[in-house]
């Protein structure tokens, strides 16, 4: 009789349940108890769950992380490409709160956050280990500008593991550009919770940029629920971590309401990112737009997965998908799985995906004019995300974003 | 300035320059003309050195350089310039900032300084006036969206703003009604000069009217077959290319 040996992921759940039993604060909690019991019955998913088709989680496995200690190095020096970004803003280091480098803003308190019942196996994960975040309410009709929120993953030695649970409410009419990085160095996981409430007329964007470690793991989630005639304006523009998951999961409750969950993904190397969106038209009239590019070098993998449910109450709904991909060598892929769930009789939903290389043309077109080839390469692969970007108004952060991409394609030459 | 001697070359192993002469000196505008199918475009994409022609045999050189043995861009930054009997649609890119670019590469290639933002705008709307066009041309994307003759204008500008030694002139023509023609003329003419040597590939007399050539060859089946003053143009516009062919044949 040959003993059974536990797969990669039974390891690698595991190690998140000795590290949950391990700390009695955590394990008295009825809710993060609940959560590590479903854990513990189904495990972290596999690619036998549809939703986990493309991503496999097995890296995590044989990664001893750790709660969060005290680091020596708290990793300020990379909040220098944030010096153009003015207003208030939140850091946390490994999922902690920093106050030395945070500048409060107004309606912002931090702590340990509420949680809810987890309906994903990311913010299960989360809701286990969940002991800070930012709680951010905006009155009615008050415009609070922007709030940059920050995370930086600093590993020195250990690789750690921070699961911070940020809960983001806009009161009627109220409105919010809440600018979201994530930035680091080691190995660490990032898994980060948002729990977002958009009321009747309010608008909140949230402009992300996920440049974490490439040793890192980003897994996020966002719970969006948006009233009667309020907006989430999300666009999340992907650069680090080896393997990132982000999820996105918007409920459009009323009617008029609007879900923009637009994004890029720019990869090399290893690198896999999946951008997992579910947006539920569960009131009439409402408008959702997903546009995600990716753009693929080396041996990267890129997912899109999104579903999009109408329920039949949801007459007059208005979906658009689209996911494109330029894939800048051979050992790339992408993968791409738009799911209609359509029971109402009066709508308009569309998707499409394209995939291709750079256009010989018009590469031939901008040599002839005397630019050289990676200048002629690095001009098109930026006309093609420059419609992914062009609605991001709020300039600080659109510079951010254009740093960030100039930089990853320094980076790689290809 | 150009010399092109015995050149032969295709694309997919089909042959379709069967050994090209030709000698375009400095300073003076040759035509080729030629009934669909001669070779011209396939002229105009193998010395801009567009991928995917093949060169099995003779030569092209440039100011005494290989032509062939150049990247397109190095090309460029020669002094050779084609404008596109298709102009190419560049959605996201802007044209200021393709144009900009595009001279700054080419300067950097040469050695010269390169143009500050404020310095090209300027030049670049002195060109755009003189070459009476509108001013949000430099606004758009490139060539998307533009009319026929927007493109071929856009081509026209791109060359003035370029300066090239050499322009080879891919059917510009075609599309073109009257008024942009002339527009189009007027903007290879002003460029002419000791300094400024073309090719001007056309189908048709039509435009030679407007850009009297020093030289007219005649293009068939991948050779050329006649050579002539300006007069030869008319002759062709009289006759037909059946005529010619027949003759030479």
């Amino acid at each position: 009789m040959s003993a059974i040996q536990p797969n990669a992921l039974q390891l690698a759940t595991t190690g998140f349940l000795a590290r949950f039993e391990g700390n009695s604060g955590l394990r008295t909690d009825p809710i993060r108890r609940r959560a590590a019991e479903t854990l513990r019955h189904i495990g972290l998913p596999t690619q036998r769950e549809e939703a986990w088709h493309f991503t496999s989680l097995r890296p995590l496995a044989g990664i001893a992380f750790q709660g969060v200690h005290t680091t020596h190095d708290h990793g300020h020096d990379l909040l220098a490409r944030m010096s153009g970004i003015s207003g208030p803003r939140l850091v946390f280091v490994n999922g902690r709160h920093d106050t030395a480098v945070s500048e409060m803003p107004d309606f912002t308190t931090v702590g340990e956050p509420t949680l809810n019942e987890p309906d994903d196996a990311v913010s299960m994960l989360n809701t286990m280990f969940a002991d800070d975040g930012a709680h951010i309410e905006i009155p009615p009709g008050v415009d609070a500008e922007s709030i940059l929120l920050v995370s930086l993953g600093v590993a020195d030695g250990e690789p750690v593991a921070f699961h911070p649970r940020h809960r983001i409410q806009l009161h009627p009419g109220a409105r919010l550009t809440l600018i979201d990085v994530s930035l680091g160095r080691g190995t660490y996981l990032n898994n980060p919770v948002f729990d977002i409430e958009v009321a009747e007329g309010a608008t909140l964007v949230h402009l992300r940029l996920q440049d974490d470690a490439t040793d890192a793991f980003h897994l996020s989630s966002v719970r969006a629920n948006i009233a009667a005639r309020g907006t989430y304006d999300s666009f999340a523009l992907t650069l680090g971590a080896r393997l990132a998951r982000m999820e996105v999961h918007a409920n459009l409750a009323g009617e008029h309401g609007a879900a923009h969950l637009n994004a890029a993904q720019l990869l090399g190397g290893v690198q896999h990112a999946d951008f997992t969106t579910v947006v539920a038209h569960d009131a009439p009239s409402c408008a959702s737009r997903q546009t995600v590019k990716n753009v693929l070098t080396g041996k990267s993998r890129g997912v899109f997965q999104g579903r999009i449910e109408v329920a039949r109450i949801a007459q007059k709904t208005d979906g658009y998908q689209m996911n494109q991909a330029l894939l800048l060598s051979p050992d790339a892929e992408i993968d791409s799985k738009p799911q209609l769930q359509i029971y109402a009789d009066d709508v308009k939903c569309s998707h499409g995906a394209t995939v291709g290389e750079l256009d010989l043309d018009q590469l031939f077109y901008l040599r002839s004019r005397g630019i050289s080839e990676p200048d002629a390469r690095a001009i098109l692969v930026r006309a093609f995300l420059a419609e992914a970007l062009d609605p991001i108004t709020h300039d600080q952060t659109r510079a951010l974003m254009e740093n960030a991409i100039e930089a990853w394609w320094q980076g790689r030459h290809i | 300035m150009l010399e092109i001697k015995g050149l032969c070359a295709g694309i997919e192993e089909k042959e379709i320059l069967r050994g090209i002469d030709l000698v375009v000196p400095q300073g003076e505008v040759h035509a080729i003309m030629g009934p669909n199918g001669s070779g011209k475009s396939t002229l105009s994409y193998v010395l801009a050195g567009r991928e995917g022609y093949e060169v099995t045999a003779g030569t092209a050189t440039f100011e005494g350089h290989d032509l062939l043995d150049m990247e397109p861009e190095q090309r460029a930054a020669a002094g050779l310039f084609l404008a596109f009997q298709y102009p190419v649609e560049l959605p996201g890119v802007g044209n200021a900032n393709f144009l900009r670019t595009a001279l700054n590469s080419i300067r950097r290639a040469r050695g010269e300084p390169e143009l500050d933002a404020v310095a090209f705008l300027k030049m670049a709307r002195l060109e755009i006036k003189r070459l009476a066009m509108a001013d949000d041309m430099l606004k758009r994307n490139v060539n998307v969206g533009f009319s026929g003759g927007e493109k071929k204008r856009n081509e026209v500008l791109q060359m003035a703003i370029l300066r090239p030694k050499l322009a080879i002139l891919d059917e510009t023509d075609s599309g073109l009604d009257i008024d942009a023609l002339k527009i189009v003329a007027d903007g290879v003419n002003a460029s002419r000069g000791p300094d400024f040597s073309a090719l001007v590939i056309t189908h048709y007399q039509r435009l030679l009217d407007y850009i009297v050539p020093d030289r007219v060859h005649v293009l068939s089946a991948g050779r050329i077959i006649r050579s002539g003053g300006p007069e030869l143009a008319h002759e062709l516009e009289a006759h037909g290319y059946a005529g010619v062919v027949n003759e030479a044949a």
